[in-house]
């Protein structure tokens, strides 16, 4: 004898109260912070998460005391590791800071604006959807932490993908971009070709809307564009893997992820963005002639005096801009000597005089850094 | 050696067996939970699919149409609530493999581990095959599947259903 006729009744009740049960919580949309969620999913996301959370937190626990003693040995080669690193990291620092002040003096001209990070929240990832064709992950921070849907998600390598909804105070859920559904607008770093960004049923990256007939190189990095309005500009994605010739004319890209999708435990929300120009603070007139001095092929300098230059880090209207009088000057080290100077009007341009020294030029235009 | 019984020729033949509450609601409940927890760790959890091996035990041991198809909807939904996709689409797979698996439970042996690999390997056909219809001929979905990879993980899921199924027999109450 089975259970149905064992049971008959209590089963033919069971069954009646559960597809109602069913049907009332597919149909019913519960109003949370972030819109409307069907109740089966919010009571099954918060039955969950609470025992996810928990194992997390004990496996956490557990796996630090273990961590702990093993962080004690190899502490001095790996101290030694770390110093070597540290130099090398100050070394490229420096290059990277002049680097980034020329990139910042060129935005304050432009009057750029971007969306800048300017807060987030990590958060612990506490399970997955647990099927393959579903990529999804689940957080331990919600609503209460500032998490709202359509908010990006983020790791130190790169793009890891959006909140799609938030499931009350404590819990929300990731669409990753290897997900079929998702999308990220990208930007190829070489070849500044714009794309989309999105999953496939299989779990791959790919790149798509570009054109076959452009050229597109595997290794070429991609970053996002800021035009999807969900993750800030400039984030890595990941790398081109494969390129090949798809249908519709476009390029089928196949993508190497920044982040390692499949091995996320902790990520960083970003909770706000705000549109900021460049900080400008210390970089000295902001001017185009400044910047294209720094490129241009040096002229020797005149021994005409100097006009001081204005304070304003926007060119004049109806002011003549002219080519920079002086480039910097090298010094038998090879070390620039001299920062360029304000450009001249013509007739001062016109004026022959000496070649100019090593010694810096004092000027106004010329504040050295 | 207990030899392979292939088929059985009436009913009063098949063992049925039952489960206690605790178990039947317990048991999916903590497998679907560890299915999705497990991924975060270890990542290569991600291909096994403990709703569709449990959803076959229970339908092959209870024998039953009737339990092995309400058994496969309620742990598919159950599986489409971790999902971002509409409700069914785990559900629809998995009534159908409770259906023919507690179908199929009837009429051969499934005790010995060699039939429970070949169930398993089948009934993971049939789940791809129903999941991949309502993806593309109800959602419009344009799926890909790299048949080189299913079948490895067919075999994955085939592998830990032996083991499973093993462990899960001491749940299980003679009818």
């Amino acid at each position: 004898m089975n259970l149905f006729s064992r049971h008959k009744n209590t089963v033919v009740l069971a069954m009646v109260l559960l597809a109602q049960l069913l049907a009332l919580a597919v149909q019913v949309k519960r109003q949370t912070a972030e819109g409307p969620v069907r109740v089966i999913r919010l009571v099954a996301v918060t039955t969950l998460a609470p025992f996810e959370r928990a194992l997390i937190y004990s496996g956490e626990s557990v796996r630090g005391i273990w961590n702990n003693y093993l962080d004690l040995r190899d502490v001095r080669k790996e101290n030694l590791r770390l110093k070597a690193d540290s130099e090398r990291m100050r070394l490229d620092r420096a290059r990277e800071q002049e680097d980034a002040r020329q990139a910042r003096r060129i935005q304050a001209l432009l009057a750029f604006k971007e969306q800048w990070i300017d807060a987030t929240v990590a958060a612990q990832v506490i399970g997955t959807s647990g099927s393959e064709t579903s990529r999804l992950l689940y957080l331990d921070k919600g609503a209460q932490d500032g998490i709202k849907a359509d908010m990006a998600v983020i790791t130190p390598d790169g793009v890891a993908g959006k909140v799609l909804t938030v499931y009350g105070d404590h819990t929300s859920q990731v669409l990753l971009i290897n997900d079929p559904s998702s999308g990220v607008g990208a930007t190829l770093v070489n070849s500044r070709l714009q794309g989309i960004v999105k999953g496939t049923s299989t779990g791959e990256v790919t790149l798509n809307y570009i054109m076959g007939d452009e050229s597109v190189q595997p290794g070429e990095a991609l970053v996002t564009s800021g035009g999807d309005r969900v993750f800030p500009r400039g984030l890595p994605i990941g790398t081109v893997v494969k390129v090949s010739m798809g249908r519709n004319l476009f390029f089928d890209i196949k993508l190497k992820p920044a982040v390692d999708l499949n091995r996320l435990e902790e990520v960083l929300v970003i909770t706000s963005q705000k549109p900021r120009g460049p900080d400008t603070a210390g970089l000295g007139p902001i001017r185009a002639a400044d910047i294209l001095a720094q490129h241009l092929p040096g002229v020797p300098q005149t021994g005409a005096p100097q006009t001081p230059a204005p304070q304003t880090g926007v060119p004049q209207a109806g002011a003549k801009q002219t080519a920079p009088a002086v480039a910097p000057q090298a010094t038998p080290g090879g070390q620039p000597a001299a920062k360029p100077v304000a450009p001249r009007s013509p007739a001062q341009n016109a004026v022959p005089a000496k070649p100019q020294a090593t010694k810096p030029v004092a000027s106004e235009g010329t504040r050295p850094q | 050696m207990r030899a392979i019984n292939l088929s059985y020729t009436s009913r009063e033949q098949v063992e049925v067996y039952r489960f206690s509450w605790p178990v039947s609601i317990g048991l999916p409940l903590l497998l679907v939970g560890l299915q999705a927890f497990m991924p975060v760790r270890l990542p290569f959890f991600r291909i096994f699919d403990f709703g569709l091996l449990l959803t076959i035990f229970f339908a092959v041991s209870r024998r039953s149409q009737v339990s092995g198809l309400l058994t496969g909807a309620a742990i598919g939904l159950l599986q489409d609530c971790l999902t971002h996709t509409p409700f069914g689409v785990f559900g629809i797979a998995k009534t159908l493999v409770g259906y023919g698996a507690s179908s199929i439970g009837i009429r051969i042996d499934v005790e010995n581990p060699g039939s429970r690999f070949l169930l398993t390997f089948f009934f993971y056909g049939v789940h791809m095959a129903v999941f991949l219809a309502i993806e593309r001929e109800l959602m419009g979905q344009s799926v890909h599947i790299n048949l080189g990879h299913e079948a490895g993980v067919a075999v994955a899921n085939s592998l830990m259903a032996v083991f499973l199924f093993a462990l899960l027999n001491r749940f299980k109450i003679r009818d």
